[in-house]
């Protein structure tokens, strides 16, 4: 009997914690309200100010995107800026997969996603679309974003990439291509390793091979590349990326 | 005055302008030459602008597109976007002076010289006075904004805390919490964005919003996947979907969520990940394996195709049709040839022909 009551008693304290819980809670919509009213535009518009917001968020243990029917997303229009910004990035990738196997700078993604959205609409930083690619990756599509000499590549395919296989893109990041010769200077691999991780970005298509060079074949990265020419996308690219 | 339709180009000494249409046309000027820029966001109508104050020109100047200008300013502006990247990058160069350590060297002949004018010096002492003030205001702007949102955190984080105090009883009770009691825990985490810590795994699942979204979404998908042959990838969903809705969108984890009770909800469709990591909305009534014998016909009767091959002949997305020839891989239709040029799929002959 005193067993019941104490598991009793152990229930209505966590029921007093929910109840108390959606007191709080109602209280925190109030204020997020206040706060929307006075500063979202501060948000919409200042993209500083939304990494500080990330940030903040991060830090407490809150994720802002999570969810469309959070408080933040509902309250601050948060939420519609960045999934809307993931359909964009999904589709410039789409259609420029086949020039570049699924590997894009993240300036030229950028590029693209700016003449996508159009003149009028609001402006994107860099920092917003990493945001929105962080969040695309729960879709399994193999969204995935890997560092390369001060700027980022976006993988929007799920080939596996490893360790070797990224280094090798850093390294090839500098001239836009690597030959067999400078991973093995550069990282002091030996020729074998080198050429498997070479032959596996050829295959995933994200590495095309120059047998015509002087010297010896060059390994070039199309997604470093069109940075240079930055072609529009055509109407049949557009026609892809749309489901 | 307007210089229209043109590329702008920022190197560690120069701001370049050249016309996009008559590539003879090219203005630059000296980074040297600049005071101060600010920013003007874009409004209705107008396009967002960087302005950049100059100092007089000196005297031995080359001629410029004019000969004096009444303003001691230039607006550059963005119709086509890019405003905030540039604006962060010409700070950086203004702020680094770079121009004062690395000797130009030749100086580069451009058709055209800087644009400035002759200016009264009382003009820029008090325009700097009023950019001064003006900052102030942003600038104070800007900082209430961040203490209030200092104090919106704090009450944040309370919350957090307890929730994590919540989860705590829940899981010494084990049982002892009503299901209702849970689910309403959940739904509280969700407002919040807060991982579930009970679970570790994607809060928020098994809430009646994503319940209820389930049942939207197997009502929104049913034409668009007997369309595409009754399977499509979660990107493509999460696209179809997000460009139907316009405003209130989805998150990922929303779409995900929602789709992995498709099953337990007895909805006609359901959620399949394949092992790549790819997920896809099937029909119930479509089943991959079957696809699969007639995928073998396709290679079977070509010879032999690789994936994007494939794609093109039965209407596939290139994604899709690589899992399908895996599949059919796995099951010991297909096998493989894997060279630089590209992954084939032949029929496995080892299997019908031993």
């Amino acid at each position: 009997l005193l067993q019941a009551k104490y598991k009793e008693r152990g229930t209505v304290l966590a029921e007093d914690q929910l109840a108390q819980m959606s007191k709080q809670l109602d209280m925190f919509k109030t204020n997020l309200e206040e706060f929307a009213s006075k500063h979202k535009q501060e948000i919409r518009k200042n993209p500083e100010f939304r990494v500080q917001f990330q940030d903040m968020c991060a830090t407490i243990g809150v994720d802002p995107l999570a969810s469309g029917k959070g408080f933040w997303s509902e309250m601050l229009g948060v939420g519609d800026f960045y999934y809307e910004l993931g359909v964009q990035i999904i589709e410039v990738c789409l259609a420029l997969k086949h020039r570049n196997g699924g590997l894009i700078t993240l300036e030229e993604l950028h590029q693209q996603v700016l003449k996508g959205r159009g003149k009028f609409a609001q402006d994107v930083s860099q920092d917003d679309l990493l945001r929105a690619i962080r969040k695309l990756k729960v879709l399994g599509n193999g969204f995935g974003i890997i560092p390369v000499g001060g700027t980022y590549l976006i993988q929007s395919v799920p080939a596996e990439l490893n360790m070797d296989h990224t280094v090798v893109l850093q390294l090839a990041e500098k001239k836009g291509y690597v030959t067999v010769s400078e991973i093995r200077s550069s990282l002091k691999w030996e020729t074998e390793r080198a050429k498997q991780v070479l032959e596996h970005l050829l295959k995933e298509g994200m590495a095309w091979l120059d047998t015509q060079a002087a010297g010896e074949p060059q390994y070039w990265l199309p997604a470093l590349f069109t940075e240079l020419y930055s072609q529009e996308i055509t109407p049949e690219e557009a026609k892809e990326a749309i489901p | 005055v307007k210089f229209d339709s043109g590329v702008l180009l920022l190197s560690t000494h120069r701001l370049i302008w050249r016309d996009q249409k008559n590539h003879e046309c090219c203005i630059a000027i000296p980074l040297s030459q600049v005071v101060f820029i600010e920013e003007q966001a874009a409004g209705i109508g107008k396009s967002a602008k960087i302005v950049v104050h100059l100092h007089p020109a000196s005297s031995n100047k080359e001629p410029g597109p004019f000969q004096s200008s009444k303003y001691s300013y230039i607006k550059l502006s963005f119709k086509e976007h890019g405003q905030i990247e540039f604006y962060r990058r010409l700070s950086e160069e203004i702020t680094q002076r770079r121009w004062e350590n690395i000797p130009t060297g030749q100086t580069i002949q451009v058709n055209k010289d800087p644009q400035a004018g002759r200016i009264r010096a009382v003009g820029i002492v008090g325009i700097e006075r009023k950019l001064e003030e003006k900052r102030k205001e942003t600038d104070k702007n800007i900082s209430e904004a961040f203490e209030d949102l200092s104090k919106l955190m704090e009450k944040a984080k309370e919350m957090v805390e307890l929730s994590k105090s919540i989860a705590n009883k829940i899981k010494e009770k084990q049982g002892d919490i009503t299901e209702d009691e849970t689910i309403r825990f959940k739904s509280y985490l969700l407002s919040m964005g807060i991982a579930n810590p009970v679970t570790r795994e994607t809060y928020g699942s098994g809430t009646h919003y994503h319940m209820q979204l389930a049942k939207q979404l197997a009502g929104i998908l049913q034409t668009p996947l007997e369309e595409r042959g009754g399977i499509m990838s979660l990107t493509e969903v999460y696209c179809l979907v997000n460009r139907a809705r316009g405003l209130e969108l989805l998150s990922p984890e929303d779409l995900v969520n929602a789709c992995k009770m498709l099953e337990s909800l007895k909805l006609p469709l359901r959620l399949r990940i394949f092992d790549s990591g790819v997920m896809v909305i099937e029909l119930q009534s479509h089943n991959e394996e079957e696809m699969v014998a007639s995928a073998l016909e396709t290679v079977s009767e070509k010879g032999s195709l690789t994936a994007d091959e494939f794609a093109k002949l039965v209407g596939m997305s290139v994604l899709l049709a690589k899992e399908r020839l895996l599949l059919a891989e796995k099951m010991g239709h297909l096998c493989r040839d894997d060279s630089v040029e590209g992954l084939r799929f032949y029929p496995n002959l080892f299997l019908t022909q031993s």
